[in-house]
C-alpha cells in the first residue's frame, strides 16, 4: 500500500507534497510522488524538471519517509494517468492540489481534480489553494 | 532622394486607422506563427490568402507584411526558451540562446534578439528604399530572354543549394512546374494534364497548392509524429540588457545585417545561410572565444540580425523583379497576381503608392514587432501550451475553408487532400517545399517568357541567349549545376599533386557525415518547415560548427 501525491511545480504541489509526507507517516506507508505532463503540447507547465524532481526526492527521503518519484510522459489527460497509477501501485489514498477554478474555466477545460475525485477507486485527499 | 520623398509619401498613404490596425493584426499573427514550429509564415501567408481576397490590396499586402516580419521575430522565442527553432531562420539562435536560457539568461537572450531584429529591420527596409528603385531602374531594360536566364538561376538556385540533395531539390522543382502546367495553354488554347477533366481547365490555384503542401500536409506529418514528450518552461523575467551586453551586442547586430540583406535578396538565399555564418563570423571576432557553446550574447545578436536582414532583402527582387526567394515571398508574389497586378520592373512605374506604402508599413510593423516582443516575450511562449490537436484541428479548417472558397468548387477540395499527401510524402522523403512552390508559382511565367522569346525570333533557338545578363545568368547556372563535378576535378587535382592516392580525406564526400548542421539544436522532425529542413543546411559549414553533432533524432532532455 502507497500513498500517492499528484505533484505540480507550483506553491500549491509543494502544498500538497507536504500534506502526502504527513499523511504516509499517518499511515506508515511507502510515498509514490507522480508528476504527468501530456505528449500533445510543446511546453506543459505542469511538467517538473529533473533537478526538481531530484530535489523532491532528496528532501522527501530526509524526512525519513520512503519515497518513490515516478513521471509519466505519455498521454493526454493527467486524471486518467493518476487513476490508472493508483491503480497499479495499489495506493490507499490519492493526495491532489485543489485550484480554484472559475466555472466558464471548467466548462471549456474540464477538471482534473474533478475527475480524480469521481473516477479514483481510493479515498482523496484535496489540498486547499489558500492552504499553500 | 526622390526615394525618401516617395517613402514619406507612403507613410502618409499607411497612417489610416485601418491600415496600422491591418499592420497590427500582421505582426500578431506573424508572431504568433512564428513561435508555434511547424507553422510559418509562409503556410499562414497561404491560409489567409482567400480571407484577404475581399480586403483592398494594399491592406492584405500590409498583412502579409507585417506576418513577414512577425515570423523572424517569433521564432527566436522558441529557439531561446526551448531549444527547439521555431522558424528554421532562427535554427542557430538556438545554438547559443538555449545555454543562455539555461544559465539564467534567458530574459538578455530575448532582448538581444528583439532590439537586434527591430534594429536589423529597419536598417535592412532602409536599403530596401535606397536599393531597389536602382534595380528596377536597370531591370527595367531587361526583355524576355533575360527574364528567362533570372527565372532558370532562381529554380537552380532553389533547387541545388537549399535541401539535402539536389536530386531531391530537382524533384520537388519539377513537380512545382508540373503543378504550374496543368490548364489550358495560353498560347494554343490545348488542355494540359487535366484528363479531360474541366476543373482542372482552369489551372490549379495557387491557394489550393500552398495550403495543401504547407497546411494540409505539415498538419498529416504532425498528426503521424503527435506523440512526443513535453518539454519544461524556462522562466524568464523582464527582457533587459546590461551596459556589457550593449557593448557586445551592437556590433553583431550591424554584422549581422550586413550579411543577411543581401542573401535576402539573391534567388536561394533564404535566411539559413546568413544566419551561419554570422555565427561562425561572431565566434570568429568575439573577445570571449571560450563563450562560445555556453551561451555567448554575440551568438544570439549576430544571427538574429541577420535572419531579419535577409527578410528585408527579400523584398528586394519581389518588389523589383517579381522573384521570389523565399517560401513566404512566392505566396505574396501569387497574392499580388490575383489581384491582377503584374509583378515584375514595372510594378514600381505602375503602382508606386502601392510599393512605397508596403515599404511604409514595413518600418511601422517592424516598430509593433519591437514593442510587442521586448515585454511580452514569455507572454507569446505560452502559445507553447496549446494542444496540438486543437492547433491543427483549426489550420485544417482554415485550409478547407480557404480551398473551397477560391471557386466553390468540391473539386478543390479532394485537389487540397491529394496535394497535403504529396505535401506529407515530401517531409517524409526529406524533399524541400521551396523547389515546388517556387516551380508552381514560377513555371507558367518561365514559359510565358520562353515562348515570347522564341516567338520574336520565330523559334530559334538563338533567341533565348539574349544579352550580357542573360550570359551571365546562364554562366551562374552552370557553374551550380556542374559544381559537384569540379569539386570533384579539384580534389583529383589536389590528390595527384600530394601524391597520396589513398582513400582522401572524404570529409567534404556528399553524405559522409550525416550529422545535422545545427549541431546541438534538437534535430526535431517537426521543426521543420521543411521547405528548408534546417539540418541540412549547414553541410559545407558543419565542419566548422562546434559541438558533437548528433545525427540521432532522439530528443536530449532539456535539462540534463
Amino acid at each position: 500500500m502507497t500513498v500517492l501525491v499528484g505533484y505540480v511545480p507550483t506553491p500549491l504541489g509543494e502544498a500538497t507534497l507536504r500534506a502526502g509526507v504527513e499523511e504516509s507517516r499517518r499511515r506508515t506507508e511507502r510515498l509514490l510522488v507522480v508528476n504527468m505532463s501530456r505528449d500533445d503540447v510543446l511546453v506543459d507547465a505542469h511538467r517538473a524538471a529533473s533537478d526538481d524532481l531530484a530535489r523532491v526526492e532528496r528532501d522527501v527521503t530526509e524526512l525519513g519517509v520512503e519515497v518513490e518519484v515516478v513521471r509519466v510522459e505519455q498521454g493526454t489527460d493527467p486524471a486518467d494517468a493518476l487513476v490508472r497509477v493508483a491503480g497499479e501501485r495499489d495506493a490507499s489514498v490519492i493526495v491532489i492540489g485543489l485550484r480554484h477554478r472559475t466555472p466558464v474555466g471548467k466548462l471549456i477545460m474540464g477538471s482534473t481534480a474533478q475527475r480524480i475525485l469521481l473516477d479514483a477507486r481510493c479515498p482523496v485527499l484535496a489540498v486547499k489553494e489558500d492552504g499553500a | 532622394m526622390d526615394n525618401v520623398s516617395a517613402l514619406l509619401g507612403g507613410f502618409a498613404d499607411v497612417i489610416t486607422p485601418m491600415n496600422l490596425l491591418f499592420a497590427l493584426l500582421g505582426v500578431i499573427v506573424g508572431t504568433a506563427v512564428g513561435v508555434l514550429p511547424g507553422i510559418g509564415p509562409a503556410m499562414t501567408v497561404a491560409l489567409l490568402l482567400p480571407i484577404t481576397y475581399g480586403l483592398p490590396v494594399e491592406q492584405s499586402l500590409i498583412l502579409f507584411g507585417g506576418i513577414f516580419y512577425g515570423g523572424m521575430y517569433g521564432g527566436s522565442t522558441t529557439s531561446i526558451l526551448l531549444n527547439t527553432p521555431g522558424e528554421s531562420a532562427s535554427v542557430v539562435t538556438a545554438l547559443e540562446g538555449n545555454k543562455m536560457a539555461k544559465t539564467g539568461r534567458a530574459a538578455q537572450a530575448l532582448a538581444t534578439s528583439a532590439i537586434g531584429s527591430f534594429i536589423a529591420g529597419t536598417i535592412g527596409t532602409m536599403l530596401i528604399v535606397l536599393v531597389m528603385p536602382q534595380v528596377v531602374n536597370f531591370a527595367i531594360s531587361l526583355g524576355s530572354p533575360e527574364f528567362l536566364a533570372i527565372i532558370l538561376v532562381a529554380f537552380v538556385g532553389t533547387a541545388a543549394i537549399l535541401g539535402s540533395s539536389r536530386v531531391r531539390g530537382f524533384a520537388a522543382l519539377l513537380m512545382g512546374i508540373t503543378l504550374g502546367l496543368v490548364g489550358t495553354d495560353f498560347v494554343t488554347g490545348q488542355q494540359r494534364l487535366t484528363f479531360g477533366s474541366p476543373f482542372l481547365a482552369d489551372n490549379i490555384d495557387v491557394v489550393v497548392i500552398a495550403v495543401g503542401i504547407f497546411a494540409v500536409g505539415e498538419a498529416l506529418w504532425v498528426a503521424a509524429h503527435l506523440r512526443r514528450k513535453a518539454a519544461t518552461v524556462i522562466p524568464v523575467g523582464r527582457p533587459w540588457l546590461s551596459k556589457a551586453d550593449w557593448g557586445r551586442s551592437w556590433k553583431p547586430w550591424l554584422r549581422g545585417t550586413a550579411l543577411g540583406f543581401p542573401f535576402g535578396a539573391i534567388p536561394a538565399g533564404g535566411a539559413e545561410i546568413p544566419t551561419f555564418l554570422s555565427y561562425l563570423t561572431e565566434r570568429k571576432l568575439s573577445k570571449h572565444p571560450e563563450e562560445f557553446g555556453k551561451g555567448a550574447i554575440e551568438g544570439v545578436a549576430g544571427p538574429e540580425a541577420a535572419n531579419n536582414a535577409s527578410a528585408a532583402g527579400t523584398m528586394v527582387p519581389l518588389l523589383a523583379l517579381g522573384l521570389p526567394t523565399n517560401a513566404t515571398a512566392a505566396i505574396i508574389l501569387a497574392a499580388l497576381m490575383s489581384y491582377g497586378i503584374e509583378p515584375g520592373p514595372l510594378l514600381l512605374t505602375k503602382e508606386p503608392d502601392l510599393v512605397w506604402m508596403l515599404i511604409a508599413s514595413l518600418f511601422i510593423g517592424n516598430f509593433f514587432l519591437l514593442v510587442l516582443n521586448l515585454p511580452l516575450a514569455p507572454t507569446w511562449a505560452k502559445l507553447l501550451r496549446i494542444p496540438r490537436p486543437y492547433l491543427y484541428a483549426g489550420i485544417l479548417f482554415f485550409a478547407s475553408m480557404g480551398a473551397y472558397a477560391v471557386q466553390g468548387q468540391p473539386f478543390d477540395l479532394f485537389l487540397l487532400l491529394a496535394l497535403g499527401l504529396l505535401g506529407f510524402a515530401m517531409r517524409r522523403f526529406g524533399l524541400p517545399v521551396l523547389p515546388l512552390i517556387v516551380g508552381a508559382i514560377l513555371g507558367p511565367l518561365f514559359e510565358r517568357h520562353l515562348r515570347r522569346s522564341l516567338q520574336t525570333t520565330g523559334g530559334d533557338v538563338s533567341g533565348l541567349l539574349g544579352g550580357p545578363v542573360a550570359w551571365v545568368c546562364y554562366g551562374i547556372v552552370i557553374v551550380v549545376l556542374l559544381w559537384p563535378l569540379i569539386a570533384r576535378l579539384r580534389r583529383v587535382v589536389d590528390r595527384g599533386v600530394d601524391g597520396t592516392g589513398g582513400s582522401g580525406s572524404g570529409a567534404s564526400g556528399p553524405g559522409g557525415t550525416g550529422g545535422s548542421g545545427a549541431a546541438g539544436v534538437q534535430d526535431d522532425p517537426y521543426v521543420a518547415d521543411r521547405q528548408s529542413s534546417p539540418d541540412d543546411r549547414g553541410r559545407e559549414l558543419h565542419d566548422s560548427t562546434p559541438g558533437s553533432s548528433s545525427p540521432a533524432p532522439t530528443r536530449k532532455e532539456p535539462e540534463s
